[in-house]
């Protein structure tokens, strides 16, 4: 019997916590938009479960009246992987950043992923270390002048989401920490999906690496380096939505190309294709614009289901602890 | 104290009535030696003598053919009398190549019997065991009785109607061995018979092979001209108490233990683990017991198995993690914030030798400190070791029942040793077993993170998804009043307190410490944790038989210590503690009770020796005779 659940609003999933990101930071705007999108789920606030690692972004727990675990650097993914097997009825959301997710805890993120476990991983990615005081991270631009690397850094970053996709991710989305209605919508879509959802949310540090995702987010400059893409739907975008996106066959490259006199040219976004979402979550700027939205998704049966249907399968057989104890050669002495 | 061996003067084939004797089976890996010895150890017990068995067994996977680091071996112990070590030195070793007469020969006792198989004496086997001259030929064994049989031609022979490959044929070997060893002592084939029935159920041929070498070898023994003094042995039967036994090795009763113990808490187990040696015999007979209330998960690495088994203590299951030494550090900052979370979780670490890879497939005491202190932070957990094979069921049962009651990880020592060797196990009544059943908070009035049991400092233990127990924890030291991030000077101390005084308060709910052998106090008391157990107690034993005045005392709980551990000690006049380590638990009896305790030390990769231990005993005597 399903009892209608309470009406819930932002409000209760607001903790007594006093907040304690940096004045400006980008994770409140993530903080306030997943308070406000949770009422909207329609599920039991005590089912909600948030677990982060270390890191700004994995403080995020302690502002959400939900259950919440704080944990260890990089850890989150196998942390919630536990809580996920032991009680499959939660919803689990893993809380991280491009430092915990992807340099600690990058071999967590890629099991967690090719696995499939059902659980929504959001990644606060602002391309800098933030709570060890602006180091640069595994997704900072070469040349990223940081207390580490004075002169630049030299390391190549990796893309969050090529690296999702390369380990087997079934859903890769990319939003950005101030569009609230975007963020909104990704995020409840990753809620929705069976298996391991895996967001990219572009979150910008005022203190260390301010500006990093300057194009992406003013409101000028965003329509020629952002695109939202959408499934089924042509990429297009510009000012006057007047580019769009094209394949060129003959290289298997993705081109910019304007709109007009090229209709029947315009790329349509197919989420299912892994192909066109490794093109796409690779583009960047300034040659291209960069892809928000649901950039693949794919149904896969999730590890959780899987497991749980070899446990049901299981435990089908009588379980007498007595009989264990004496199975197999006994003998008995009078 | 110095590593010394007494002999012990046990010859015991040439005695008037044979009580007991030690019998290794050696060969390749390939040879099917574990096989062997795992039916001669049935048959033993079945025959009722008590015993013990030590299966050693090489790092290689498959090593090259006849290679010495390749042998495979299993000894057993068996006799009229209790019998807790697989034996100091052999009275029958078997031999199936060169390899294994050159790694074994040296533990044979003198006029010890040695049964080699004259057929895999080849010039190429000889070479690779780096003999200059064929043993069986030369004065190597002079000093030994030697039954020198081509078994090789002898299993060509018995297994020719089944029309098997030349290779299939030879593979019989063991079996025909076997059934030689189960002529020497008179032991029953039918169970090894049924079992090889149900091992080849589906190939016919290779089972009735394998039969009919088993029977040949017992003919064999039968009807041959065999040298003089060599003839069937009959082993007084052992007086044990009434009841019904199996065999079993530590690891299984471990295994079990965690399914007895999820039973008695009434509450699920995740039991997540990563493979390593010795330990991942675990995760397999846990991953075959789903059936009960216990769910396994191969992580990707230590550090995940750690966390995923917290992510399951944290929704209100029991998480259980299982390592060996290396593994173990790797999971340090996940066990440092279960014990700040206060969350129960249980780390079993099967102990082998170190450092970094060390010897993976030896047994070792060494982890002892690492189990107490090998965390950042102050972070006292307790530390239960167990001490025999069976006694796994037992420490398994209390590690979950201290980690539910208390609220914190739980740290569960088993060795190399215990995990492979097994021993006859008096089957308990679970019915009568007392239960601990585990109450997770309900009560949403007043509710706080922070809220803990007066009596045992336990935090309250609230599952996701009950509604009104919404609730974050952390890492991050929290406070004692709410359970909210605090970062006060004054909080931090009264959390560090509270940290220690809920793990020290565990030595009122634990048993006083009880000497397992002699009196209460006197001249010595020979201390031992884990594995040494057997050794200890048949020096002590004998020692005490011999008129001295020594007693046995084994410790299971080392953190915190019994509460009167400190005051028994006192009674004695000196302490020794032989330890397979450099002295891990004799500085901590030094530290903690200020008395001065001798350590005996032996890092070999090998347990003790009763021998080694009788020999410190003695030397200890004559010391304090000498003040």
């Amino acid at each position: 019997m399903n009892k209608p659940l309470p009406t819930l609003t932002l409000k209760d999933f607001a903790s007594d916590q006093e907040v304690r990101w940096c004045p400006g930071c980008g994770d409140y705007a993530i903080l306030k938009t997943l308070q406000k999108l949770m009422p909207e789920l329609d599920r039991p606030r005590e089912n909600q479960v948030f677990v982060s690692g270390i890191g700004c972004s994995s403080r995020f727990p302690y502002y959400m009246n939900t259950f919440g675990f704080h944990t260890i650097h990089g850890r989150a993914p196998a942390i919630a992987t536990g809580v996920k097997l032991a009680n499959p009825e939660l919803d689990v959301w893993v809380i991280t950043g491009d430092g915990d997710g992807f340099s600690i805890g990058g071999n967590h993120m890629l099991h967690v992923l090719r696995r499939n476990v059902d659980l929504q991983i959001l990644l606060f990615n602002n391309e800098i270390y933030g709570l060890t005081k602006g180091q640069y991270s595994p997704t900072s631009q070469p040349g990223t002048r940081s207390p580490s690397s004075p002169m630049g850094s030299v390391d190549a970053p990796l893309s969050p989401c090529l690296v999702a996709l390369g380990a087997g991710a079934t859903f890769i989305a990319r939003s950005i920490d101030t569009e609230a209605k975007h963020l909104s919508g990704v995020v409840a879509d990753s809620h929705a999906h069976k298996g391991a959802a895996f967001v990219e949310i572009l979150q910008n540090c005022p203190i260390y690496n301010d500006g990093v995702f300057e194009q992406v987010k003013d409101k000028k400059l965003a329509p020629d380096f952002r695109v939202e893409v959408e499934h089924g739907e042509p990429i297009i975008f510009g000012k006057d939505r007047e580019k769009a996106i094209t394949l060129d066959r003959e290289s298997l490259s993705l081109k910019v190309i304007e709109v007009a006199g090229n209709e029947e040219r315009v790329l349509v976004h197919d989420q299912h294709n892994k192909v066109l979402a490794q093109l796409l979550a690779a583009m960047s700027g300034p040659e291209f614009p960069v892809a928000v939205g649901v950039i693949y998704r794919e149904v896969k049966p999730s590890f959780i289901d899987d497991s749980m249907n070899q446990l049901g399968l299981a435990r089908d057989k009588a379980a007498s602890l007595e009989a264990l104890l004496y199975s197999g050669h006994t003998w008995t002495v009078k | 104290m110095d590593l010394a061996e007494e002999e012990l003067n046990e010859h015991h084939l040439d005695e008037n009535r044979v009580v007991d004797v030690v019998v290794r089976f050696a060969g390749d890996s390939g040879d099917g030696m574990q096989l062997t010895g795992a039916n001669f150890t049935q048959a033993t017990a079945l025959y009722g003598n008590d015993l013990s068995t030590f299966p050693d067994f090489p790092a290689e996977i498959r090593a090259p053919v006849g290679a010495t680091f390749g042998v495979s071996a299993f000894q057993i112990y068996f006799g009229a009398e209790d019998v807790t070590t697989a034996g100091d030195a052999l009275d029958v070793l078997v031999a199936m190549n060169p390899a294994a007469l050159v790694t074994n020969i040296a533990n044979l006792v003198d006029s010890g019997l040695v049964i080699v198989d004259s057929g895999a004496f080849t010039a190429k086997n000889l070479a690779k065991a780096r003999y200059d001259s064929n043993p069986l030929e030369d004065n190597t064994l002079d000093a030994y009785r030697v039954l020198s049989i081509d078994i090789s031609q002898q299993v060509l022979n018995a297994v020719e109607p089944f029309g098997l490959s030349h290779k299939d044929a030879l593979r019989c070997k063991n079996m025909w061995t076997l059934g030689l060893v189960m002529w020497l002592f008179d032991r029953d084939r039918q169970p090894t018979i049924e079992n090889l029935k149900k091992k080849f159920a589906g190939k016919p041929d290779i089972a009735n092979a394998n039969i009919a070498a088993l029977n040949a070898g017992h003919a064999y023994g039968e009807t041959a001209e065999l040298p003089a003094g060599i003839h069937v042995y009959k082993i007084p039967k052992a007086k044990v108490a009434p009841g019904t036994y199996r065999n079993i090795t530590g690891t299984t009763a471990l295994a079990w233990g965690l399914i007895a113990g999820s039973e008695l808490a009434q509450i699920d187990i995740l039991f997540a683990s990563y493979p390593i040696t010795p330990a991942s015999n675990l995760l397999h007979e846990l991953s075959n017991r789903r059936e009960f209330r216990i769910n396994t998960f191969q992580a990707e690495d230590e550090i995940a198995a750690v966390c995923a088994a917290i992510g399951a203590s944290f929704a209100g299951s029991l998480g259980v993690t299982s390592s060996a030494g290396p593994g173990i550090a790797l999971k340090a900052e996940g066990i440092a914030l279960a014990a700040a979370a206060e969350l129960p979780l249980v780390v079993v670490n099967t102990q082998r030798g170190g450092p970094s890879t060390g010897l993976p497939t030896k047994t070792e005491q060494s982890d002892l400190n690492m189990a107490m202190f090998g965390r950042h932070g102050d972070t006292p957990i307790p530390v239960i070791a167990s001490s025999t094979s069976t006694d796994c069921f037992d420490v398994a049962v209390e590690a979950v029942r201290l980690a539910t009651k208390y609220m914190t990880p739980v740290m569960l020592l088993s060795d190399g040793y215990l995990a492979n060797a097994a021993e006859p196990w008096q089957i308990p009544d679970v019915a009568a077993m007392q239960g601990f059943p585990v109450q997770h908070h309900s009560e949403i009035e007043g509710f706080k993170p922070s809220l803990r049991n007066a009596e045992t400092l336990a935090r309250v233990w609230p599952k996701p998804g009950t509604a009104g127990l919404e609730h974050r924890i952390g890492g991050i030291e929290r406070s004692y009043e709410t359970g909210d991030i605090s970062y006060d000077p004054a909080n931090h101390q009264k959390m560090t307190d509270l940290r220690k005084n809920k793990v020290d308060g565990i030595a009122k709910d634990i048993p006083l410490q009880e000497v397992c052998l002699g009196n209460d106090s006197g001249k010595l008391a020979v201390v031992g944790w884990g594995s040494t157990f057997g050794a200890i107690h048949q020096a002590v034993k004998r020692c005490r038989e011999e008129g001295l005045d020594v007693s046995h005392i084994q410790i299971r709980y080392l953190a915190p210590f019994p509460a009167n551990l400190g005051e028994l000690l006192s009674g004695f006049d000196a302490v020794l503690v032989p330890e397979m380590n450099t002295g891990q638990l004799v500085r901590l009896l030094r530290s903690e009770f200020l008395i001065d305790a001798d350590a005996l030390n032996k890092v070999a990769g090998q347990p003790f020796k009763i021998g080694e231990v009788i020999a410190a005993i003695h030397e200890k005597f004559a010391d304090m005779q000498q003040l």
